[in-house]
Parts: C-alpha cells; sequence; structure tokens
C-alpha cells in the first residue's frame, strides 16, 4: 500500500489530508489519471510529486510503502 | 542547531541571524517576509500558511547547499512560520553571512527566490469576500531541479 499526501486546495477536494492507495507499479502519471478520474474537481496539471519527500517526474514508478505527495504550485516566502 | 525550520510561533528575528554569525563574516544580511494588506488592490484580511513540514525542511536545506556551492564561506538560516497570520506579521526569516557584502546581498536574495519555487509551503489568502489557496503567486512556473532565472528575480 502507498500513503498519499494532499495539501492546500488538493485537501479541499478530497476532503482528506491522505489516502491509502495500492499504487505501486504505476507510474506517477497513470496516478494522477486514476486520481482525477475518481475525483472530478481535481486537476493534477499543474501539480508536482513528491515520492519519499523528493521530487519525482511522470514517468517514475511507485514502489510498495512510498509516500506520496501532491504538491500544488507553491505559495510560500 | 537547527538551521532550517518550520515555525508555528512567531518568528525571533535575532535567533535566526545568531545561527550564521561565523568569524570569517564581514556581513550578515537578514531578509523578513512580511503579510501585506493590499495585493492587486484586494485588502487582505489575515492568511493561513500550511507546510508538508518533513519536506519544506528538506528543501530549505537543499537551498542552503545551493548557496554554499555557489558563495564559497557563506552561512545561512531560514526559519519560515506556518499557521494563521496577520497583516504585518513576520512569514519568513532568512540570514545569510558571507566573507563580503556583495554576496550576502547577493545569496540571500537567491533564497527568497529558490523558496518560492521549490519549498512545500501555500498560503491560504482570507478577504472581506472569500478565501482561496494561492499557487503560483508570481506566475512563474516551478523549476524543482532548476534555477531561478534572472528575469524571475526581479518580480
Amino acid at each position: 500500500m502507498n500513503k498519499i499526501l494532499f495539501f492546500a486546495h488538493l485537501r479541499d477536494v478530497v476532503g482528506e489530508e491522505s489516502l491509502s492507495f495500492d499504487a505501486a507499479g504505476k507510474t506517477v502519471a497513470q496516478l494522477k489519471g486514476l486520481l482525477t478520474k475518481k475525483y472530478d474537481s481535481m486537476n493534477l496539471d499543474h501539480v508536482m510529486t513528491a515520492i519519499n519527500e523528493e521530487f519525482a517526474s511522470d514517468e517514475d514508478v511507485v514502489q510498495e510503502g512510498d509516500l506520496i505527495a501532491f504538491i500544488p504550485p507553491v505559495s510560500g516566502g | 542547531m537547527k538551521f532550517y525550520e518550520i515555525s508555528k510561533e512567531p518568528i525571533v528575528i535575532q535567533d535566526v541571524i545568531d545561527k550564521v554569525v561565523q568569524r570569517e563574516a564581514g556581513a550578515i544580511t537578514t531578509f523578513i517576509g512580511t503579510v501585506r494588506e493590499i495585493t492587486h488592490g484586494k485588502r487582505t484580511l489575515y492568511l493561513i500558511y500550511e507546510s508538508y513540514e518533513p519536506m519544506a525542511v528538506k528543501k530549505m536545506e537543499q537551498i542552503g547547499n545551493e548557496i554554499k556551492e555557489r558563495w564559497k564561506g557563506a552561512e545561512v538560516a531560514i526559519t519560515h512560520r506556518v499557521g494563521k497570520l496577520d497583516i504585518t506579521d513576520i512569514a519568513v526569516v532568512i540570514a545569510v553571512s558571507t566573507p563580503h557584502r556583495a554576496d550576502a546581498y547577493e545569496a540571500n536574495r537567491y533564497a527568497i527566490e529558490r523558496i518560492k519555487e521549490i519549498v512545500p509551503i501555500w498560503k491560504k489568502e482570507h478577504w472581506e469576500d472569500g478565501e482561496e489557496w494561492i499557487g503560483n503567486q508570481q506566475e512563474t512556473v516551478a523549476y524543482p531541479k532548476g534555477k531561478p532565472e534572472e528575469k524571475d528575480l526581479h518580480e
């Protein structure tokens, strides 16, 4: 299983801070596709992805137990 | 000593500065980011900052390491606040010390621009007529692995 973290407006869309989801073997792009199908109002086009607290690309493959986080455009500072 | 921190409490500016004091330094620059009331003509009542804390700390550390590579002898400390902030409250403090002053100014500027690109922190603006998570506040694209371009440094 994988834990998926959501932040900012994505957290409002999902209604949860995190989900458990079996994403092992899927690419980040495939995972994004599955989630946008599940949540009508979710747009992940400009959202970055982190695997185990490091930025990942759409082609990266999720491993069992990886911690996934979707990172909307940041606005700190 | 923690050089890169997310704080739920008000930031003590002097504490951040003290972390970069070094005998080799001839300059310390401090950047203090504060909550602005009027943005594009709209009045902000208050902000909520949220972070992905463990990754935010790692990314601030990455920025510090980028600075140390680029400006020799630099020491860097960054603290970013989270939670509810009122107008004029301090959101972020960056202290950079270097042997010579020009580097301290440049490196500090670099730090705040990079924070706005790669550190997972978000602000929710609350106005009189609503609220919204702000993304892409400067309409810049994030460059998770790259460096800010020259044009980004003048927004």
